[in-house]
């Protein structure tokens, strides 16, 4: 059975001088546990996706259903991060994770120590008290993580959470973040531009296209590679053939795109 | 061991040269003040300016001791002091006030928009005769002076500044299902701080503009007062002895609100 279906979903945004149709007829279906890569070039709508998914954005048609219950508004069954870490320069670390506990008014003391926990479980245990700036930006990033995860969301969602870091704390950060949705079987939704990071993280690959948003192939991502943490996976024979199918759908959108850019 | 040693002793020389470079400057700013109270005194003696027009550091310091004996100046001293306090502090919080507002209703600034601009266009001074006539000739219109200078313009920084908060600080917190409130208290107003706390040091400035034309045109006692005062009667020691009392009051003042502020942004 599904658990977060998008049912025909299209967008548009308006301003003053334009209609934008940012997304059309947007369905998919995804299961418990799942770990759904969403990929294609800049402005194809991804984030926008994300938004409708975490309720931020209410779609101007469809709907879209967390186990058949349909989602108005955010909530802490939706966990949303976001491509920097966006953590509050003027809260310390602590305060930082336990915000989303403190915005529902579930703030306890054994929410302080699943909180404290957590922290440790991402290698952060000495930095509850510090500020957001003595922290190196992978580091930030995992108390991000930790913020999103706290609620104990049922769905994760990942805007770029590691474009903005350097290689190597990226795959680091990637191998932390998938072996701790693997231990908690969380069902994630990752955007992103990377499809290398797409392929190694995700079970399945979605590749949109843009002008409007629509999802035009979804690859599967073979069971081997499923398996291997992403560091691995990377090394592995099949990943650098779906690296090349992916890579070929994606060329054939830019050249497409951008001519259509010129008309 | 050695290292470390020789790492203290050119710490120890770094130390010695920023302290020696600040006694130079605190010296070059001592100077200056000698030297211009001392050339002021001297133009005045030796009838380089008109004593009578400019004065001279001793008879304003004559001026001071006496009224300071006869227990005027410092009632008119307290008069305006809290006259620029209540200003500053009214005109301060009436326009953080009006900015919050601003902020939690869109609609209500679109609407506001126009006569935000007009007031802001508008020379407030000007307004002191109505606002004179419609609160009497008093302490109240004065504050009302001092405050309306302000509040205008506090606003229209504030609410600016709240507008440009990151929007993504109050995504992650709507994510959360936070209110438009919980978004203001956790997100927006942190982060406008800062830009509140230099309001805080314009408005110094601000109200004590706002306190002095008002006094200016109440006439009845402060340190504007003693000003409009001199001046009519031409004995410009007052005048000089009530802009030094200013000078030194609004200094003070500014120096508190700098306080304040290091104590509020750690």
């Amino acid at each position: 059975m599904s658990f977060l279906t998008l049912e025909k979903v299209t967008h548009y945004y308006f301003s003053k001088q334009r209609v934008t149709k940012a997304l059309k007829d947007i369905s998919v279906s995804i299961h418990e546990g799942e770990f759904i890569a969403l990929l294609g070039p800049s402005g194809c709508g991804k984030s926008t996706i994300l938004s409708i998914m975490a309720g931020i954005i209410s779609p101007t048609e469809g709907k879209v259903k967390l186990q058949q219950k349909a989602i108005h508004a955010p909530s802490s069954e939706i966990g949303y991060m976001l491509q920097q870490d966006y953590l509050f320069p003027w809260k310390s670390i602590l305060e930082n994770i336990l915000l989303g506990p403190k915005i529902n008014q579930t703030l306890s003391k054994e929410m302080k120590e699943k909180g404290l926990s957590l922290l440790q479980e991402v290698g952060l245990e000495h930095v509850g008290s510090a500020y957001p700036d003595a922290l190196s930006g992978g580091m930030r990033q995992r108390a991000a993580l930790v913020r999103t995860l706290i609620n104990d969301p049922k769905i994760l969602l990942f805007d770029e959470p590691f474009s903005a870091l350097d290689y190597q704390t990226k795959l680091k950060l990637e191998e932390l973040v998938s072996g701790l949705l693997k231990t908690y079987h969380k069902t994630t939704v990752l955007v992103t531009h990377d499809i290398g990071e797409a392929i190694a993280m995700s079970d399945r690959i979605f590749v949109m296209d843009s002008n409007p948003g629509t999802i035009s192939k979804v690859f599967e991502v073979p069971i081997e590679l499923r398996n291997e943490q992403p560091l691995l996976a990377r090394r592995h024979p099949k990943y650098q053939l779906l690296f090349d199918k992916v890579w070929e759908e994606l060329d054939t959108k830019e050249t497409v795109s951008s001519l259509g850019g010129g008309i | 061991m050695k290292q470390t040693k020789d790492d203290d002793r050119l710490f120890q020389h770094y130390l010695t040269s920023v302290r020696k470079e600040k006694k130079r400057v605190i010296i070059w700013q001592v100077l200056i003040l000698i030297s211009f109270i001392l050339i002021w005194e001297v133009a005045s003696r030796l009838y380089w300016v008109d004593p009578l027009l400019f004065s001279s550091p001793t008879t304003i310091y004559q001026v001071i001791a006496e009224k300071l004996q006869d227990g005027s100046l410092l009632k008119h001293m307290q008069i305006t002091l809290l006259e620029t306090v209540a200003g500053f502090l009214i005109g301060t919080i009436a326009g953080i006030f009006l900015a919050v507002s601003l902020w939690f209703s869109k609609r209500l600034s679109n609407i506001l928009d126009p006569y935000l601009v007009i007031l802001n266009a508008m020379p407030k001074v000007a307004l002191g005769p109505i606002i004179i006539v419609a609160l009497g000739p008093g302490y109240v219109s004065i504050i009302a002076m001092g405050a309306i200078i302000s509040v205008i313009i506090t606003t229209l920084v504030v609410y600016a500044a709240f507008n440009e908060v990151d929007p993504n600080y109050a995504k992650v917190l709507k994510s959360f299902g936070a209110t438009k409130r919980q978004v203001f208290q956790h997100a927006v107003f942190p982060a406008t701080m800062p830009t509140m706390i230099s309001t805080l040091k314009v408005n110094v400035g601000l109200s004590w503009v706002g306190v002095i034309v008002g006094e200016f045109l109440v006439s009845k006692q402060g340190l504007g007062y003693l000003i409009i005062y001199g001046f009519q009667v031409f004995d410009f020691s007052l005048v000089m002895m009530s802009l030094v009392l200013i000078a030194l009051f609004a200094a003070v003042m500014y120096k508190l609100v700098e306080r304040i502020e290091n104590w509020l942004i750690k």
